[in-house]
């Protein structure tokens, strides 16, 4: 089973003296190539530090982390944003989708931040949201889209650059449940590949039915892992454990 | 694509991870990060149409301001730029400006050619008149004396309209501006023959000159010395100024200080003399004050409202900022693109602001304000303050995307 993010003893603190606060308590964590994992747990145990940390945006104070086989540790400040913009995508939770461009544009923008040329990523672009039946909307502001199709045109733009791993910030929140189910059967249908990880942050229970694996987290500490979906046709290498929740072992315990 | 494969740190072998090699240049192309930058701030109409107005303004009133105030100091010496074949002015040592002489002795000026290096001296008369037109219409008017015999301190034969400076020879022969011409005339052809009062005395109008306009919109009138005493009646001492030719082998300015160690007299180059009378209403007048105050005040206003609307603008885009920051633009990348969103505002704002004022100057011309024209001095140093007024606007815009954490675009 290929890896895709191993943390080891994550610790993340905020602030100092009175203030500080302690987001992360030596979390251990591994996601495999090919699955979606689904970080979940009530609000303030951590989820939000957690995939900052994975995505690179933030350092953890303590502990070991690789991710796609690199440890970012090791990694100057520029070959960091050399590598999240090379193997990572993102969707957030308010789309933050640019308002004055077209969907397609959108869809182009990690092209535009690789250096492509207008044009072509443009082409690109619109050539992903045809597949993804935007094909119709390709020159539309955000604001003349649903929430639905906002939420499509941003995981156009998490994948449009083919990344290895994609992170998800509450991606159904602000879509009603239909919606909501919708996208995340699509998502789940051109995003998850045996080369490229997901990880989902989610409240949203209605979608845990896609995911492979959902880790609880609690208190900045992964309390357990549920593995598996029926019928799920996923990477091989992940068994279907469905039901089953099992504690993650601490490797700093 | 080079590529590099950082240590493995325990992951499973065959998991390597193509990534560009960061070089001393980033391998990137620009274009469509600026272009995108150019559609954040034009998409965004309210806000760009708000930055637009406030540098045109700024840039509007500036150069307006400023060409006004440098129109109006050039006419404080026009009397003077005027007199193009003399090189010196010879004056009473207390003199401080053009417009106020304290008469020299008639013998001053012999004292003057006798000085080594003057290859010609002559009279010249400046003072007021007061004129007055057939249909009662009268003003005060600025009385310039030539010498008779040579006709020195005329203005060029290219600035006669009508008539020729010869023509001054011809008894009550008087040159009149255009702008008094009109004035006296109103609606008359421009053509010689036309006869006033000059100091209840009879003056014809010998031609017609494109004189530079005074500071105070008087009328000018040319004259020979001799009539100018006519006019002006008795005084012990008429002799406003002596103006001076250098001979051969003399700079001016040697033979200015030869002259004043010579007679006691002051004398100064034609440039100089301008420059200390435009310096006495500097000193002497509020007229800077209150146009450096509209200068500055138009600066502090583009400023501050291209400043505030344009950091507004970038906290309205401060989770796009974000989302570009966590997709991978680096820093100077996204200052870049502040930088790129801040000049197309200036260039836009200039160009505005330099089309209204154009608009003004062409709109305001009368004969009140012949002179006063749009400078390209004031257009190049207004092309400055605006560059520094962008580059300022943008600082705080800078600032706070430099300091914006990416992870923020992942908070709610």
């Amino acid at each position: 089973m290929r890896r895709a993010v191993m943390c080891d003893g994550i610790t993340k603190w905020f602030g100092a003296g009175d203030t500080k606060v302690q987001a992360l308590r030596g979390l251990n964590l591994e996601i495999a190539m090919g699955e979606l994992a689904m970080l979940v747990g009530p609000s303030g145990c951590g989820k939000t530090t957690l995939i900052s940390i994975i995505a690179g945006l933030l350092d953890p104070s303590e502990g070991d982390m690789e991710v796609l086989g690199t440890r970012p540790a090791a990694l100057t400040p520029k070959e960091r944003i050399l590598f999240r913009r090379r193997n990572l995508g993102f969707v957030f939770q308010q789309f933050n989708l640019l308002p004055t461009l077209t969907a397609a544009e959108n869809v182009a923008v990690p092209l535009f931040v690789a250096g492509a040329e207008r044009r072509h990523a443009v082409e690109q672009a619109s050539g992903l949201l045809d597949e993804l039946g935007l094909g119709g909307r390709l020159s539309h502001r955000p604001s003349d889209l649903s929430g639905g199709q906002q939420q499509r045109v941003a995981i156009a733009r998490a994948l449009i650059h083919d990344p290895r791993l994609i992170v998800c910030d509450e991606p159904t929140s602000a879509l009603d449940a239909q919606t909501g189910h919708r996208v995340m059967e699509l998502f789940s249908r051109v995003a998850v590949r045996p080369d490229r990880a997901l990880v989902v942050v989610t409240h949203d229970s209605r979608i845990f039915e896609f995911a492979d694996t959902i880790t609880h987290m609690e208190d900045g500490r992964a309390v357990g892992v549920e593995r598996g979906r029926p019928g799920r046709t996923g990477p091989d290498e992940v068994p279907s454990l469905e039901g089953t929740l099992r504690p993650v072992m601490g490797r700093r315990s | 694509m080079e590529t590099i494969f950082p240590e493995a740190g325990g992951g499973s072998g065959d998991s390597r991870i193509e990534f560009p090699v960061s070089g001393p240049k980033e391998r990137t192309s620009a274009g469509a990060m600026n272009w995108l930058a150019l559609r954040m701030l034009t998409g965004d109409r309210a806000k760009y149409a708000a930055l637009i107005f406030a540098i045109s303004f700024s840039s509007f009133l500036i150069t307006q301001q400023a060409s006004i105030f440098a129109g109006l100091m050039n006419r404080t010496r026009s009397q003077i730029l005027d007199v193009t074949d003399a090189d010196i002015w010879v004056m009473d040592p207390a003199t401080q400006y053009v417009d106020e002489v304290y008469a020299l002795k008639d013998t001053d000026l012999d004292r003057v050619r006798g000085v080594p290096g003057v290859r010609w001296a002559v009279p010249f008369f400046k003072g007021q008149a007061r004129a007055k037109a057939p249909d009662g219409q009268f003003r005060l008017g600025i009385l310039l004396g030539l010498d008779d015999a040579s006709l020195a301190g005329a203005p060029e034969p290219r600035r006669m309209i009508v008539g020729s400076i010869e023509s001054l020879r011809d008894p009550d022969a008087v040159l009149i501006d255009e702008a008094g011409y009109h004035f006296f005339f109103p609606g008359a052809p421009l053509r010689p023959g036309k006869t006033f009062e000059m100091n209840d005395h009879r003056a014809k109008v010998a031609g017609i000159v494109d004189a530079s306009p005074p500071f105070a919109t008087f009328p000018v009138f040319y004259t020979r010395y001799s009539l100018a005493m006519n006019y002006v009646g008795r005084e012990r001492k008429l002799l406003s100024f002596v103006l001076v030719k250098t001979g051969p082998g003399a700079t001016a300015h040697d033979l200015a200080r030869r002259i004043e160690s010579a007679t006691g007299l002051k004398a100064l180059t034609g440039g100089d003399f301008g420059w200390m009378t435009i310096r006495y209403y500097l000193t002497h007048t509020g007229i800077p004050i209150n146009f450096g105050l509209t200068v500055v005040i138009a600066m502090i206003v583009g400023t501050v409202v291209a400043g505030m609307t344009f950091y507004l603008f970038t906290l309205e885009n401060l989770k796009q900022f974000g989302a570009l920051k966590a997709m991978g633009a680096s820093n100077p990348r996204l200052v870049g693109m502040i930088l790129l969103q801040a000049i197309l505002v200036g260039a836009v704002g200039f160009s505005v602001g330099m089309g209204l004022s154009a608009t003004f100057f062409l709109v305001a011309r009368t004969d009140a304000t012949r002179g006063i024209v749009m400078l390209w001095q004031a257009m190049a140093g207004t092309g400055g303050v605006v560059i520094l007024i962008v580059l300022m606007a943008s600082l705080l815009s800078i600032r706070k995307v430099l300091v914006l954490e990416p992870a923020m675009v992942f908070r709610g």
